[in-house]
Parts: C-alpha cells; sequence; structure tokens
C-alpha cells in the first residue's frame, strides 16, 4: 500500500529552515530522508514553501475569487508530503513517528486512493 | 420436519450463530479488511441456514457450512467491488479453499486479531467497544445504540465509519508486535471492561439490558484468554468481573433496593463465580507481572474474604489502592483509596486524600461526593455532609441508588 505522510509544521518550524537552527532542523530530515530511501519505501514527495506563499482559488458564480494564504486558516500548516510504500497502517505509522515532523508538529497518515487514480488515468 | 424440530433447528442457528459469529466474520475478513462486507456475507449464509437446514437437517459441521456459503456470496460479491488494495490474492485465497474439502478442516481463528483491529489506535476510542460488541458479538447496532445511550441511527453510521476506516485506512489484521503489546493489548482490555462497566451501571436489579451487556464483557474476555492464556492481565480482567458478577443478587434488597457492598449478605454471592475468579487471579499471579486489572481483582478478591471470614481486610485493600494509584491515578482509584483508607484508618485519613483532589475534576463525579458525605457523616460534620449529599444526589444516575442516599441524608 502507499500512504501519504502529510506534514504539519507550526510558523516556527517554518522559520527554522532558513535561521540558525538551520542545522538541527536539515540535519533530521536529512537523516530521516537516507532512512526511507535504505528501508526503499520512499516513493517521493516534497517540502512546500511558507503557507503565506499559498494563494487559493474557487470558482463562485461562474468568477474566480483567488484569495491569498492557504486553504486552512490554522495554526499549523501544510509543510510538505511524503509518499511512502508500506504493507500497512502500523508501519506507516512507525515511520511517521520516526519523522521529525512528529516532535515538532504533526504527521497525518492518508493511504492513497490509487484505485481512484486508476479511474482517472486509464 | 414437523414443528417441533424447526425449533430445534431454529435454536441450533441460533447458537451456531452465537458461537461461531466472531471466528467466521474475523476470519472472512482478515484478507479482505472488509469487515462490513464479511458481516453481510455471514448474514446471507444464516439466513440460507433457515431454509436449508431444516429441509436437509443439520449439517454435521454447522460453522464449516455456513463459512463455505458465506464465502460464495462473498465470490460472488467480490468481482463488482473494486478489490485493488488487496487485489486477486484474496479472490484467489477465498476460491482456493471454498471447495468441499473446507467442510472436514479446520480453519485457523482470527478473532484475536479482529479485537485488536477493533481497538486499534487509528480508530476513535469511543468506538472500540461497540466494534468489539458488533463484529465478535455479533450484537445489531440497535441494541449498542440502547447500551451507549446513542440513538440507533447515529450508532450506525458510526459502526459504518469505523468499519470503513479499518478497510481503507490500511489497518492490517495482525498481532501488535512485542515493543506494542503490551499498550495494544492494554486498549483490548479497557473496551472490554467499559462493555461490563456500562452492563453494570444500568443493571438496575430488573434491567436485562444490563445483565446482557456484563455478560457479553464476560464472554469476549473468555474468548480472549482461550487466545492469550500466558497474559496475567487477560486473568485478570476476567477475575474482576467474575467477582462483581458474583455479587450480582446481593447488590438490590428484596424491594430493588441498593445494597452497597459493606452491608450485602455474602451468603447471597455465588461462590462458583468467587472460586473461578479467584482461580484466575492466582494464575495471574503466577506470571509476576501485575498490573491494573489484576490489582482491582484483587481488591475485589479481598472482599469476597468476608463470606469465609466475616470481616474485611481494609488494611490489604488500602494497600492494593497504593499500588493501583501508582499505574492508575484516577479519579475513581483515588476515590475508591479514600474509602478504603478511612475504613482502616478512620473518617480524617480518608478525608484528607479526598481533599488533595483537585475540586474541579471531582466537581461532576458522583461516587466523590457520596464518600465525602458519608465520612463528613462519621465525624459529626452535619451541615457539610448534608451538602456533600445534595451534590452527589444531583448526580446520580440510578434510582435505587438515589433513593439509598436520600436516606443516608436524612
Amino acid at each position: 500500500m502507499q500512504f501519504a505522510l502529510l506534514i504539519y509544521e507550526s510558523p516556527k518550524a517554518f522559520a527554522s529552515r532558513t535561521n540558525d537552527e538551520i542545522d538541527a532542523y536539515m540535519g533530521a530530515w536529512r537523516a530521516y530522508y537516507q532512512a526511507l530511501l535504505d528501508a526503499g519505501i520512499y516513493v517521493g514527495g516534497d517540502p512546500l514553501e511558507v503557507p503565506e506563499t499559498g494563494t487559493t482559488l474557487r470558482i463562485e458564480e461562474c468568477k474566480r475569487r483567488v484569495q491569498d494564504g492557504p486553504y486552512a486558516d490554522t495554526k499549523e500548516q501544510l509543510g510538505g508530503f511524503t509518499v511512502v510504500e508500506l504493507p500497512s497502517l502500523d508501519a506507516a505509522l512507525d515511520w511517521a513517528a520516526r519523522c521529525p515532523a512528529a516532535s515538532y508538529g504533526a504527521v497525518e497518515v492518508r493511504p492513497l486512493a490509487l484505485e481512484t487514480k486508476r479511474r482517472i488515468t486509464q | 420436519m414437523n414443528a417441533v424440530d424447526e425449533k430445534d433447528v431454529h435454536r441450533t442457528i441460533e447458537r451456531v450463530a452465537r458461537e461461531s459469529y466472531g471466528r467466521l466474520v474475523a476470519y472472512l475478513s482478515c484478507h479482505t479488511r472488509d469487515v462490513a462486507g464479511a458481516e453481510d456475507a455471514l448474514s446471507e449464509a444464516l439466513i440460507a441456514a433457515l431454509t436449508a437446514w431444516p429441509r436437509d437437517g443439520v449439517p454435521r459441521n454447522p460453522e464449516a457450512w455456513l463459512l463455505t456459503a458465506a464465502r460464495h456470496s462473498l465470490i460472488d460479491f467480490i468481482p463488482h467491488q473494486q478489490v485493488v488494495l488487496t487485489g486477486e490474492p484474496t479472490v484467489l485465497l477465498l476460491r482456493e479453499n471454498s471447495t468441499e474439502t473446507a467442510l472436514t478442516t479446520k480453519f485457523p481463528d482470527e478473532r484475536l486479531k479482529l479485537l485488536f483491529v477493533c481497538a486499534h489506535p487509528a480508530i476513535d476510542p469511543s468506538m472500540h467497544t461497540p466494534l468489539m460488541l458488533q463484529t465478535v458479538l455479533g450484537l445489531d447496532a440497535a441494541r449498542i445504540a440502547g447500551a451507549f445511550l446513542t440513538p440507533p441511527k447515529t450508532m450506525g453510521q458510526r459502526l459504518v465509519r469505523a468499519k470503513t476506516k479499518i478497510r481503507d485506512g490500511g489497518i492490517r489484521f495482525e498481532i501488535p508486535q512485542d515493543h506494542e503489546l503490551s499498550q495494544r493489548l492494554a486498549a483490548v482490555l479497557e473496551a472490554i471492561y467499559a462493555a461490563f462497566g456500562i452492563g453494570w451501571d444500568d443493571m438496575a436489579g430488573a434491567d436485562q439490558r444490563g445483565r446482557d451487556l456484563t455478560e457479553e464483557a464476560v464472554w469476549l474476555a473468555r474468548v480472549l484468554l482461550q487466545l492469550m492464556s500466558d497474559e496475567a492481565e487477560v486473568h485478570g480482567l476476567l477475575a474482576l468481573m467474575l467477582h462483581c458478577e458474583a455479587r450480582r443478587a446481593a447488590r438490590r434488597g428484596p424491594q430493588g433496593q441498593y445494597v452497597p457492598l459493606s452491608e450485602q449478605d455474602p451468603k447471597q454471592w455465588s461462590l462458583p463465580l468467587i472460586e473461578e475468579a479467584e482461580r484466575h487471579l492466582a494464575e495471574a499471579a503466577r506470571h509476576g507481572r501485575p498490573g491494573r486489572f489484576q490489582l482491582e481483582a484483587a481488591i475485589q478478591s479481598v472482599h469476597a474474604e468476608r463470606a469465609r471470614s466475616g470481616r474485611t481486610d481494609w488494611a490489604a485493600i488500602g494497600l492494593f489502592y497504593e499500588h493501583l494509584i501508582r499505574i492508575l491515578p484516577t479519579l475513581g482509584t483515588r476515590t475508591g483509596y479514600a474509602a478504603a483508607t478511612a475504613e482502616a484508618n478512620g473518617p480524617q485519613a480518608g478525608l484528607a486524600i479526598l481533599d488533595a483532589i483537585e475540586l474541579d475534576l471531582a466537581s461532576d463525579y458522583q461516587p466523590y461526593w457520596a464518600v465525602r458525605a458519608h465520612l463528613l457523616q462519621r465525624l459529626g460534620k452535619r451541615t457539610q455532609a448534608v451538602e456533600a449529599y445534595d451534590r452527589a444526589i444531583s448526580l446520580v444516575e440510578d434510582s435505587a441508588v438515589r433513593e439509598f442516599l436520600l436516606r443516608k441524608r436524612a
């Protein structure tokens, strides 16, 4: 099964990508990425730029409504995602627990809907 | 076939359904993760049995007959569904064993995995007990809803949602690994004990609903024990529930009035149940791994001693509570500790323990106020005692307990 690990981070965590804490932050993520590769479970994923760079769009009454900022206005924001191939939710939760963001933010584990993807892409 | 025979057949179907339900659902769903699909297939098989068995006679192995019938309806069903998650192996696996030889071969008991799935941390904790009652024991949503004071429709929707999460969320049917086992087993035990607790609270003497649920919980613990007889806490939980069950008849007076434990007549306690509880407690102790349920059972065991010795060793109960509070510092255990200490060392000592509990924590907890009122009364602080009784009375749900508190306040 493929699971997405959705990484939720606080403004402080986003900030530590560029400030003095960069070594601790990047070091943890580099080690985690390497562990995913070594385990042979890494499928893909990327970090996202800070939430303020997001732009949300929806069509209302045939008009585009474009809004500055991310979709949800919450304290912790989606900061990136990693897709892994694992046999079960328990295995995915084990990997989520090792993710650096589990300690300073939160990680949501969600199975990929591959059957839906197949119906869309075939 | 005449009417009497048909009645017999219906009874057999009922018995097989009760004894085999969880085993069949667990086995049918453990590869597909589709608990709802397995339940549907099994109920179709049970309906088929209602027609076939009175006509052809009860099969030699009714459980295997139901399994084969349920499997056929699963195979009919699967091609219409999207089975990408687990894919073809499931269909193959179902086909492989669906020949008549399956009627004689034994199939593995996967109920333990199902219990762990029901109490999985990814499932809303409030749904652990309802899920177990439905998938392992086959209780219907309406009955579960009654026990949980929830509208049947709401309970039905929550059960469906939880089963969808099991199917699509990637929750595997497996025994947790060693590093997780104790925590995961604790969740299973808690869910079983929660069923017992609801049944116990509901059981206003004549209430069959509550009685049923305590029996179902004992049954679940017995199932768990068959599968994990080396786990001390499983023995501990069963011992605890059996000790409580043993006092069922003594809990109410002839007019249905509430009788507190200290005033119960030990002659009304069930000796066979007490003896069974003691055997499990001794077996648990043999493992040398004490735990919450063993300690609670040990406290009940000291109470049960009164049947033999005529007295209650409150100091021993206090000691068990001291250990219990270290691993389970809940409002309930702290209140129990206060009550035991008051019996052993006087009301002032008990009151000191109650005073150490944060008031906003205890404000809605009826036993806290009942014990507090009792201790204040013993100390002769009448005004304060009446206040505490009023508080306890306002929080009580069981009318027999309310009348008991009203009598004591007077």
